[in-house]
């Protein structure tokens, strides 16, 4: 709870920071800010008191902490991956953006109320549209913020409308309200609550980029600055999960037999759409936006699992994690070697192994943990979600998750191979800030660290 | 029934009326429009809420109609910034000239 009022007020002071001219300390006082909203977030933890909040529109409870302590860590790498982003002209407008779409991302992870979940969602899209377009000569990034905005305006659409008819079938916008009248009315809803779930089920699909509600995404990820990406397959994509978890695991769970046939299905469809376009990708950036799509798939599974209770949410919180970590991880070195290089496709890494054998070794880290390989975060993630879905009906997913995931191998691997096994040609060096050396060697480490005692995160909830 | 309509029509004009939002969104090409299309969608839930909020007699409904206008509004004023930055870069606001990255 305090964690928000933090974020909200440092949102404030950045936009202040233009007016009393303290530009230059800003961008310490915004790590400094999101450190402290980190650890206040853990002082209430078990800590009853806090929830509800708001006339029951915000609930703080653990899964919601747990949730926001994901959010915030990742912020706080990305303003240090994000660092020269912020040396352009509008600074403060910058910052203030990404404040306030954290503070959505926040309320997406914590609200106990439709409204909430609608004032989240727009709170974290509106500002990501700006930032899309934020390099403004660029034709590629208006592009993606127009595409970005187009598409989230019609997907909150169809949110609202499926409010609009759950609130007409049960009389209430409360979500606890909303749960008891599915489990009292036993079957006898009207028709058109079933058509409201459908509306909202599809709504969170286009926010989490599932196919077929896909196609926005390569072009947005791609147009987008590289750091910008970078937030959106991170913060964006943990706060749309939690939300997504939060309704249709929590709320909707009564009535799955009405979603989770639609949902296998979507399922079944980003994993093979996403690996086998991922697989012909010749830029590192439309790959990683493709492979976004096939891990929101495998945190899709975990939800599809709605009868295991806090395993599949554990599942959800430790694949967002080791996710986010990993997504870090590669867009650092992408950024660095993409600015060096003039180019984001797998023929800049050609010779980095022996160049710089650091940033090398990092992003051989980053893919291993995205294609699952053991010793890396990525492993366990999806060994825990597919634990959580063996014990469902859905056992046919499993078996298309393995196969594409043998796909993933590949394209993942790809990179590696352009590193370790391709001439250099006399390319530019890539000059690395030091603060980005940090980041990479400690999220590295926390990637396997993540790997080899999984059990701290995986346990959390019981 | 509300004021004696049956609330099965309210639910079936705010359907059309979003149904008519969602064809324009997906057929129109110009982007003011595309616009408009998409303040015709939340127009019809607006509706939908009304309606619901004076048949179950509860007023949350109707405040939920507030926060739909205000972020509209919000949205729009963003959607029409990004539209003038398009325009200016690309002297055209027909969205087929945006599909670019698709090859």
């Amino acid at each position: 709870m305090k964690g928000l009022f933090i974020i909200s007020g440092l949102g404030i002071l950045a936009m202040l920071a233009e007016i009393f001219k303290f530009k230059k300390i800003l961008y310490p006082l915004v790590l400094v800010g999101i450190l402290a909203a980190y650890l206040v977030n853990f002082t209430e933890w078990n800590n009853n008191i806090t929830i509800p909040m708001f006339s029951n529109m915000i609930r703080f409870d653990n899964v919601a902490l747990a949730f926001s302590g994901v959010i915030l860590i990742t912020a706080f790498f990305w303003f240090i991956l994000a660092n020269d982003y912020f040396e352009q002209d509008h600074v403060t407008d910058h910052f203030a953006l990404v404040l306030f779409a954290l503070v959505g991302a926040i309320m997406l992870t914590s609200f106990s109320n439709m409204t909430t979940l609608f004032l989240g969602v727009e709170i974290l899209s509106i500002p990501m549209y700006v930032l899309a377009a934020s390099k403004k000569r660029d034709l590629a990034s208006n592009e993606a913020g127009f595409k970005y905005l187009i598409m989230g305006s019609f997907a909150s659409g169809f949110l609202l409308f499926g409010i609009a008819l759950i609130y007409g079938a049960t009389g209430s916008f409360d979500l606890m309200a909303i749960r008891s009248f599915i489990s009292q009315a036993q079957g006898s809803l009207p028709v058109f609550f079933y058509a409201g779930v459908l509306m909202v089920l599809v709504a969170m699909l286009f926010k989490v980029s599932a196919a077929p509600f896909h196609f926005w995404a390569p072009d947005v990820y791609e147009g987008s600055p590289t750091v910008i990406t970078a937030l959106m397959s991170t913060i964006v994509k943990t706060a749309a999960f939690a939300a997504f978890m939060h309704l249709f695991l929590v709320v909707f769970g009564g009535v799955s037999e009405v979603w989770s046939n639609v949902l296998a299905v979507v399922i079944a469809l980003s994993l093979i759409v996403s690996n086998i376009t991922a697989a012909t990708q010749q830029s590192v950036k439309r790959m990683l936006a493709y492979s976004s799509i096939s891990h929101a798939a495998f945190m899709l599974m975990a939800i599809l699992a709605n009868n295991r209770g806090w395993a599949s949410i554990n599942a959800i919180l430790y694949y967002s994690l080791a996710y986010s970590i990993g997504s870090i991880l590669a867009f650092t070195v992408l950024y660095n070697v993409s600015k060096s290089r003039k180019s984001s496709g797998i023929e800049a890494f050609n010779g980095l192994g022996k160049r710089h054998p650091f940033l090398a070794a990092c992003m051989v880290i980053a893919m291993l943990s995205l294609a699952g390989i053991p010793v890396t975060a990525g492993f366990f993630a999806k060994y825990f979600v597919f634990t959580v879905l063996i014990g469902t009906s859905f056992k046919w997913l499993l078996i298309l998750a393995v196969i594409t995931s043998a796909v993933g191998v590949y394209y993942y691997f790809k990179v590696i191979i352009a590193m370790y096994f391709k001439q250099d040609d006399s390319q530019e060096d890539v000059r690395m800030e030091t603060s980005h050396a940090l980041l990479l060697a400690v999220s590295s480490l926390i990637t396997i660290a993540l790997g080899l005692v999984p059990n701290f995160v995986i346990e959390i909830f019981s | 029934m509300l004021n004696g309509i049956p609330i099965n029509f309210y639910i079936m004009l705010s359907a059309v009326l979003f149904i008519i939002g969602v064809i324009g969104v997906m057929a129109r090409r110009n982007a003011i429009i595309i616009f408009m299309c998409i303040e015709l969608m939340l127009n019809a839930v607006n509706l939908l809420l009304v309606a619901f909020s004076t048949l179950h007699n509860d007023a949350s409904g109707q405040v939920f109609v507030f926060f739909i206008m205000a972020v509209a509004a919000a949205e729009v004023a963003v959607g029409l910034a990004i539209l003038s930055m398009v325009y200016r870069n690309f002297k055209s606001i027909d969205i087929d000239l945006l599909s670019r990255l698709k090859n």
